[in-house]
């Protein structure tokens, strides 16, 4: 599905992914861990093809095709979903326009007929379900006063009517209570299937207790520096980074 | 005598025959002096006191300098350059249906999207389409008659209804009030004349659709709507003109006047030619626009989506004389490439309890300068008057201007006043996020653009409103990359 080699991303002069290497194939979870700093969100965004983060070295193919030469929104219309950390308010954009507008780019891009509107409607209500969003929602402006969580929630059901390839979740975690992150946690879940990927970005292990990551990675300095099953994620928990930075250093 | 007969006339007594485009038509040479402001007012066999008017009209414009307050430059005005008169030359005498309207008029239309035809898409619109100076076909006369509604071109007011004009015609804009109005109020040639009898709710949105076609013809639209005590109606106004390099003036008056209980909306999309990416062409808009309250409880609600014109100088105003009347502004303008609008509007208050509101939305993209200016006026009589300004600026690029300047002027400590205002870009983080979600760049911008605008396109009457949103669309070609 994924497979990045020795990729290096500057932003602004700063070097911060330094040679990394990452493979994730279809149908597996994998998280990416590391103290802040370290870029995990530079990789989300340089796969998205953030204007800003400039790919300096490396390669990244996805799905057989040269990531990094694709544009963001046709890398976006070919299944790669990022869910942001902090997701941006777009004043007066209706929710729903936004999303059917994205759901019709990636059918477009298929070849698809554009869906039809009380389909979409059935279709995005089912997932608000799942994601325990209240009907105002549907009339509401793209993130437009929503609360934190609210915002978080926003993302992953986009993500479910989308239903991508590719979901990178930077700290889709952050900013959530416990109940809002179970909801998240099982939305999330509900989108894991084998011909599917999902990368989490995250700083704590607690996501992870809902969400049971197939591989984990540490990334520290723009490398990974550290792979494992789920029980790493246990043990960064207990112990922190530090270990694993002397370590490497 | 007929009106192409009167014209044949004319013409044979020395003024020169004129013809543009595809369309024969019959315009007055260039130059303006008051054997000219006559010739038109015999061309449309008008009654001595509107002659009259004209011409005092004409001799008080003599006096006056052209504004240069507004935030705008251009070349001069050669107004011994203009042609005056500018009508397409009708094939046969008589009435004219549509049947009788000259196919190449009506394809013109058809590609601007006027529904001239009932079946047309916009069904339930009534359309007085004004081709240069005259009015060519009227729809749904039929419905409106039944209902008692007046809706016809101003010259056929002026035959047809002579004593409602000398009643209320320069009423609310005087003839002495504005440079450009003034030489409207000498020149015009057509326009619209609406009239609600008491307690009508006009069946119909009206809609008049102007365009300029013959060269170097100002338009002098005049447009006069009387809403008599408890009536209704909503009128929609939209412009367009073809591409010319040489500018071309376009100085309209529009009067309103709602009389008790009464309510005007009126409702306008104006997308005259902006000139080219290098600001070479594209039309003077010198608008005077302006309603008066005068009854108790009335209402005048102004809608504009101002995207075309190389210069807009407007400011569709409301007088507020009835006690408890309502004034409202929404408008959207847009500034891409080298355009200049200096637009905004004015709210006097004088009776008491009036209330007016003010949402204006102004989108500056390339060169563009947009300039909102607005003045909210409590008089002394105003008691408990209350007005709500909001102003929002929305810049693309690093080289286009938003400029404001409200003028408030409060004569009564019952009133209030707010005034909210803001200025902002359309940010990275929102044109990557609509990315990130596969959406183009292009329908990113006008998605985000019509976001912003949207407290103002809901005003619109439905059709229009998704009309004025494909409009923004086109006009913002460009704008981005």
């Amino acid at each position: 599905m994924l497979s990045i080699k020795d990729l290096r991303t500057t932003v602004g002069n700063r070097k911060v992914l330094d040679g990394l290497s990452l493979e994730v194939p279809a149908g597996e979870v994998h998280a990416i861990m590391g103290p802040n700093g370290s870029g995990k969100s530079t990789l989300a965004y340089t796969l998205a093809g953030r204007p800003g983060y400039e790919v300096t070295g490396g390669s990244v193919s996805y799905r057989g095709e040269d990531l990094l030469a694709l544009e963001p929104e046709a890398r976006a219309q070919r299944g790669l979903f990022l869910g942001f950390q902090y997701p941006v308010e777009i004043p007066g954009v209706n929710n729903v326009y936004l999303l059917k507008a994205a759901l019709n780019a990636a059918r477009k891009q298929r070849g698809l007929p554009e869906v039809d509107a009380f389909e979409f409607l059935t279709l995005v209500r089912e997932k608000m379900k799942i994601m325990q969003m209240d009907e105002s929602f549907l009339s509401r402006g793209v993130n437009e006063g929503f609360s934190g969580g609210e915002k978080k929630r926003n993302e992953i059901l986009q993500m479910l009517v989308l239903e991508p390839s590719l979901a990178l979740l930077d700290e889709t975690d952050s900013g959530l209570d416990i109940d809002a992150l179970k909801v998240v946690a099982n939305g999330v879940n509900t989108l894991r299937s084998p011909d599917r990927a999902i990368v989490l970005v995250t700083h704590y292990q607690r996501l992870l207790d809902y969400i049971k990551p197939d591989r984990v990675h540490v990334l520290a300095r723009g490398k990974i520096i550290r792979s494992g099953g789920p029980e790493l994620a246990q043990e960064l928990e207990a112990r922190g980074y530090d270990w694993l930075l002397t370590d490497a250093a | 005598m007929t009106e192409n007969a009167q014209l044949q006339d004319l013409v044979g007594r020395g003024y020169q025959h004129g013809f543009v485009t595809d369309i024969e038509s019959e315009s007055l040479p260039p130059g303006l002096d008051e054997d000219v402001v006559r010739a038109i007012s015999r061309i449309k066999r008008e009654p001595a006191f509107l002659t009259e008017w004209r011409l005092k009209a004409f001799r008080h414009w003599l006096t006056l300098r052209e504004p240069t307050w507004a935030h705008v430059r251009f070349n001069p005005v050669d107004y011994q350059g203009i042609s005056y008169y500018s009508a397409p030359k009708a094939k046969t005498d008589g009435p004219k249906s549509l049947d009788e309207v000259d196919p190449k008029l009506l394809e013109t239309y058809e590609k601007l999207g006027v529904p001239l035809h009932e079946r047309a898409r916009l069904a339930g619109v009534a359309v007085d389409a004004v081709f240069d100076s005259v009015s060519v076909a009227t729809t749904f006369k039929d419905r409106l008659e039944k209902a008692g509604v007046i809706f016809c071109s101003f010259s056929d007011a002026v035959q047809k209804h002579p004593e409602l004009l000398e009643q209320y015609l320069g009423s609310v804009v005087p003839h002495t009030d504005n440079y450009y109005a003034c030489l409207n109020s000498a020149v015009f040639s057509d326009g619209s004349f609406v009239y609600i009898p008491k307690g009508v709710r006009c069946p119909m949105e009206l809609s008049t659709y102007f365009r300029i076609n013959a060269a170097k013809t100002g338009q002098f639209e005049r447009t006069l709507i009387v809403a008599d005590a408890g009536s209704h109606v909503s009128y929609l106004e939209g412009c367009t003109a073809p591409m010319r390099d040489e500018n071309q003036l376009h100085a309209a008056v529009v009067e309103l006047v709602a009389m008790d209980d009464a309510e005007i909306k009126y409702s306008t999309v104006q997308n005259w030619y902006p000139g080219d990416e290098n600001g070479v062409g594209g039309i003077y808009n010198f608008v005077t626009k302006r309603g008066e309250c005068r009854g108790r409880n009335s209402r005048i609600s102004w809608t504009q989506v101002e995207t075309g014109s190389a210069i807009t100088w407007k400011y569709p105003s409301c007088v507020l004389r009835g006690d408890n009347s309502v004034g409202e502004f929404y408008s959207v303008a847009l500034a891409n490439h080298c355009q200049q609008a200096d637009t905004g509007t004015k709210m006097i208050h004088v009776g008491a309890n009036t209330r007016s509101t003010i949402v204006s939305k102004g989108i500056s993209a390339g060169r563009g300068q947009n300039t909102y200016r607005g003045l909210v006026k409590i008089l002394p009589t105003a008691h408990g008057a209350r007005n709500f300004t909001q102003c929002d600026s929305l810049l693309m690029g690093g080289r286009c201007g938003a400029h404001t300047f409200p003028y408030v002027e409060v004569k009564n400590p019952t009133a209030t006043v707010e005034h909210e205002a803001s200025t902002s870009r359309i940010s990275e983080d929102q044109l990557f996020y609509c990315l990130q979600r596969g959406i183009s760049e292009e329908d990113a911008v006008n998605m985000i653009v019509n976001g912003f605008c949207k407290s103002v396109f809901k005003e619109l009457p439905m059709e229009f409103a998704v009309e004025a949103q494909n409009l923004l669309a086109v006009s913002l070609e460009g704008a981005v990359g």
